[in-house]
């Protein structure tokens, strides 16, 4: 396959990601893929792929990136500030570049992660199904790293557009987020302490080491129960779980773990998931208690929203 | 279905469901590592991937639990619930193949094992009589995770227990087979680590290019085959080609 464009500098952390892999958690391999699927999937239905299209996401600090072929290309997520050649360039719109183009992104102004679509989405090979970056695996992406400069990427097939893109509303991330979340697994753990319920009034701030394992929460300390153990009997985890460890300090997980040994006590929705790759240092985040039932149906109010999104896109209405 | 036997029931805790999060059930059997919980976890597991049921998305077992991933707009939770029960019932009555025997050719000590005689001076052990007890033990594989392929083993001998190392590795070889206290396992891919190394095997247990990546199964069983180092560098040529 022929290159379609070259990274000159990778910012922060560059990594190639799709909408992740599945069927292969039972054996060690975790879901990865982007953690902003709601940005991700604007990116590709703006350039007129399906959004299980490759992208990159680019975490808080963006790439500079030459083009050696003609497509149309799109940036979402965390607004990175575009340029093409020199010239700002609207983010959440669809973009026609032609080799030899460099475009380049600045430090996020808002959020944690942009994401770059382009016209048949980066075309590394499929790895058990998906062309994310597994890290931990060292699978999946380019090599199963992080780009560096001098990365050539492939592209895979797709058409340019017939007339350009652009989605109606600028979505814009807080630094206070609010997350719901429902009760459990290990809820009740935590209930005769009062814990559940401080965990569910306290304003956590993100601490450092955070990354794409997980995020480290900061705040008042959420008590166990007399006599509940520290750590439980390995357990499947699954994204957006919310650990307790021994020190009381939450730890939200995200797409990098499939086992986990410390009780979680709540589970963020997935209709939240998309948040939670928005959410950088220094930001605070509260979770919200809903009954699964109420989850339920707001994951699929969601799920409409998102199809609702891939119709105006594609038709204009 | 087989025979029924209500007497089992009698003696078995029923099995629970946990939520966890709008996609996924825990089901949970116990609270502590035991290879007859281990067994009821793999046999639930069995019968809910044959089931095939469309709304299942993935099953995830571990030592006394099992995930459950659903898609909520395919089955609600009460329907899935009463489904998994069930099959849960089932399970303790039906016959279901034997977990598989994997047999991993090890290469115990030297360049291989580099901690195996600090391993026996521990113990006041020679070398042969750690490698005796490691590899006459048949392992159950509780959970593969930490990294990809990483098994989860137990059944250690406990004359062999060893503390981890007061500092890491910063790179273990893949295929490197260790003990950290009551555990031992293999590492499926190079990593950074801080178990005892007592060998490695030539296999290499983890292939991304290959359907599925790993040749082992959660609930299976492992015993460890010591191998000489001719043999090892035999295999590993042997499989290179």
């Amino acid at each position: 396959m022929n290159p379609g464009l070259r990274i000159l500098s990778p910012g922060l952390g560059l990594s190639v990601q799709d909408m992740g892999r599945f069927g292969v958690r039972h054996l060690g391999v975790p879901p990865s893929g982007v953690l902003d699927d709601y940005a991700h999937r604007v990116a590709n239905w703006l350039v007129g792929n399906a959004a299980t299209c490759a992208t990159l996401e680019m975490t808080v600090s963006g790439p500079r990136i030459e083009w050696l072929t003609t497509a149309d290309i799109a940036v979402t997520g965390a607004g990175m500030g575009p340029r093409l050649n020199g010239s700002p360039q609207r983010p959440w719109a669809s973009l026609r570049v032609r080799p030899g183009d460099v475009l380049e992104l600045g430090l996020a102004e808002n959020g944690c992660r942009g994401y770059l679509a382009l016209t048949g989405g980066i075309g590394v090979p499929e790895v058990m199904g998906s062309r994310s970056t597994c890290l931990g695996g060292g699978l999946g992406g380019l090599e199963g790293r992080l780009l560096v400069p001098g990365d050539l990427l492939p592209v895979g097939q797709g058409e340019l557009l017939a007339r350009p893109r652009c989605l109606p509303w600028t979505p814009i991330y807080p630094d206070h987020h609010l997350l719901r979340a429902i009760a459990g697994p290990h809820d009740f753990l935590y209930s005769f302490s009062g814990g559940l319920e401080r965990f569910f009034t306290t304003t956590f701030t993100v601490s450092p080491r955070s990354d794409r394992m997980g995020l480290r929460l900061a705040g008042d300390v959420v008590e166990r129960d007399a006599g509940a153990p520290t750590g439980i009997v390995s357990e499947p985890v699954v994204p957006g779980n919310v650990q307790i460890p021994g020190d009381g300090q939450p730890i939200l997980l995200l797409k990098e773990q499939t086992i986990g040994g410390y009780g979680c006590i709540a589970t963020v929705l997935s209709a939240d998931l998309w948040r939670i790759g928005q959410i950088k240092l220094g930001d605070t985040v509260r979770f919200v208690r809903v009954s699964l039932e109420a989850g339920q149906r707001l994951g699929s109010e969601w799920r409409d929203f998102l199809a609702t999104t891939e119709r105006l896109l594609a038709t204009g209405r | 279905m087989g025979n029924r036997d209500d007497s089992t029931d009698n003696r078995l805790p029923p099995v629970d469901f946990r939520i966890s999060g709008d996609r996924a059930l825990i089901a949970v059997y116990g609270d502590k590592v035991d290879p007859a919980v281990n067994e009821r976890v793999r046999r639930l597991a069995a019968l809910i991937e044959a089931a095939r049921h469309p709304a299942i998305e993935a099953v995830v077992p571990s030592y006394t639990t099992l995930a459950i991933h659903y898609d909520p707009d395919l089955i609600d939770p009460a329907t899935l619930g009463g489904l998994l029960r069930e099959l849960a019932t089932q399970a303790e009555h039906t016959k279901i193949p034997p977990a598989a025997l994997i047999e991993i050719p090890v290469c115990y000590g030297g360049e291989f094992g580099p901690d195996l005689a600090a391993v026996a001076a521990y113990h006041r052990l020679t070398d042969d009589e750690v490698i005796r007890l490691h590899s006459q033990s048949v392992y159950r594989i509780y959970a593969i995770g930490f990294t990809p392929g990483f098994c989860y083993l137990g059944g250690l001998d406990s004359r062999i227990h060893t503390p981890r190392l007061t500092t890491p590795r910063l790179r273990v070889p893949a295929g490197s087979v260790g003990i950290a206290g009551g555990q031992t396992g293999i590492y499926p891919l190079a990593s950074p680590g801080g178990w005892q190394l007592i060998g490695r095997t030539p296999l290499p247990l983890f292939d991304c290019e290959r359907t599925p990546p790993v040749s082992y199964r959660p609930g299976d069983d492992i015993r460890f085959r010591p191998i000489s180092a001719d043999t090892f560098w035999r295999m590993a040529g042997e499989l290179r080609q």
